[in-house]
């Protein structure tokens, strides 16, 4: 397995080993194995989304909200500060 | 599985002995110093405040300078003070001698400066030694212990492994009727939610919320939106990436249980079970406030991997980050990687732990102990005058 998913409400998941981009990776998602091509690099510990996100729409990690999209985010997308914003507030670092 | 701990005369039970000297303020610490490298078992609290704090900052410092000292731990402390300073260094002393464990108190200016305070408190500090005697373990209870839970550099791992991990030791010492403290108010922003509908009560579950939004408006008062400093550098390096993902996985490291209390920063422990404490997500300010309401033990998850302990507790350090595992060994004590790498489920790994757990408590010393990780700060909040 390269990446966790926690709840069927989770619309990203997490890399466990360092992922490449173009690369399919296999992530287990509601009992089922999905494959997913990556459309950038993602770092061990690091997101991507198994579904697209709609800007403006709520990113699920844990079955529950960790912040906005900032931007359309397609499947496969690289998940971090660059395209999500915490509702709760915002850290103004750029990576 | 049984656990052996030394009895104090007050029914308190300690897992390690120490002789605490407590600079009652910062221009005792050198002084202070002195003493704690001429005697055996003796232990520094670095204190480097203790003049000059406004109201809420001076019961901070009063209540942490007397909750180190009456921790279970603790077998004799001898209390350091200037003679100047705001903090009444004897009223201290006479509030932690009611937990009936020899205290003694010496005043710099009265004893005539560093170097015959010193010769004194060395005298009085092995005196007490000699007159406690030898100590003996008896075997003791899990209602006696009281384990605090705490997470510094996280990464995503945390979250992931580790968290959940530490979360199933704390559900288990729970069950088993001892009890978990977990703090760091504002790295649970976005998951308070969650732990207010585990509060034992509406009072509880009110006053959870009620340290949020303190939290959220103090820091906006001071020119800071809290957000500002959470997620740090290091979290988002570790692929978090808002202060609620981080809470989220935070919380999972307090196990399932009901809530069954809320205290403020340092305030004694008195309740079984799963208790919150306000504190900031500063891990040394925390751990410091968790033992001074009289933890024992500290389980301490990281991702990013960090050093810091505490003067007078055993810190054990949980990682499931392989690589920080692989470069920080000389810090961290137990792998939870295994995780990551499916090797373990969260519930063999957390058995590994409860394990290891039992073990520091019948006396293993973890990496902190044995490298003299004695870091103390208190949380304060007001402007020094």
């Amino acid at each position: 397995m390269d990446a966790i998913v926690f709840s069927k409400k989770d619309n990203v998941a997490t890399a466990i080993k360092n992922l490449s981009k173009d690369q399919e990776v296999l992530v287990n998602f509601e009992n089922t194995t999905l494959k997913i091509k990556l459309n950038h690099d993602i770092p061990f510990g690091h997101k991507f989304a198994i579904k697209d996100i709609k800007k403006e729409s709520e990113v699920f990690k844990y079955g529950e909200p960790i912040g906005i999209a900032t931007q359309d985010i397609k499947t496969g997308d690289y998940v971090h500060v660059h395209n999500v914003s915490g509702k709760r507030g915002v850290r103004r670092y750029t990576t | 599985m049984k656990l052996f701990g030394y009895k104090r005369n007050n029914n308190s039970v300690g897992f390690r002995n120490h002789f605490l000297v407590v600079p009652t303020v910062i221009c005792a610490t050198r002084t202070a110093q002195e003493i704690v490298n001429h005697v055996d078992g003796a232990v520094l609290l670095d204190n480097q405040h203790g003049c000059n704090h406004m109201k809420q900052d001076h019961e901070k410092v009063f209540d942490v300078l007397i909750g180190m000292a009456s921790n279970p731990n603790v077998a004799g402390v001898l209390y350091i003070g200037l003679g100047c300073e705001t903090i009444p260094t004897k009223q201290i002393a006479e509030q932690a001698k009611k937990t009936n464990k020899p205290v003694e108190c010496l005043i710099i200016q009265e004893e005539g400066g560093t170097l015959q305070t010193a010769q004194k408190g060395i005298r009085l500090l092995e005196k007490m030694i000699r007159d406690i005697g030898s100590f003996e373990k008896t075997e003791v209870d899990f209602s006696d212990v009281i384990v605090a839970i705490e997470c510094g550099g996280s990464d995503t791992t945390s979250g992931i492994a580790s968290n959940p991990v530490v979360g199933y030791v704390a559900d288990k010492i729970i069950d088993l009727g001892g009890t978990v403290v977990f703090s760091e108010t504002t790295e649970i922003i976005g998951a308070e939610h969650l732990l207010a509908k585990r509060a034992i009560n509406n009072e509880v579950a009110q006053k959870l919320l009620a340290l949020v939004n303190k939290c959220e408006k103090s820091a906006l008062a001071g020119g800071e939106d809290i957000r500002g400093v959470n997620p740090t550098p290091g979290n988002i390096q570790g692929g978090l990436t808002t202060l609620e993902e981080k809470s989220l996985g935070a919380i999972y490291k307090a196990g399932t249980k009901t809530i069954v209390d809320v205290l403020d920063y340092a305030k004694p422990i008195t309740e079984k079970g799963l208790i919150f404490m306000d504190s900031p997500g500063h891990d040394v300010e925390s751990v410091t406030g968790m033992v001074s309401g009289g933890a024992q033990i500290i389980i301490f998850t990281t991702g990013r991997g960090t050093p810091t302990g505490c003067p007078i507790a055993p810190v054990i350090k949980v990682c499931a980050n392989p690589r920080t595992y692989q470069k920080m060994s000389d810090n961290i004590d137990f792998d939870a990687s295994t995780v990551i790498e499916g090797k373990e489920t969260i519930s063999q790994a957390g058995e590994r732990l409860f394990n290891e757990l039992v073990e520091v408590i019948n006396g293993k010393k973890t990496k902190t102990e044995i490298l003299k990780h004695h870091e103390f700060a208190i949380y304060l909040t007001q402007p020094t005058l």
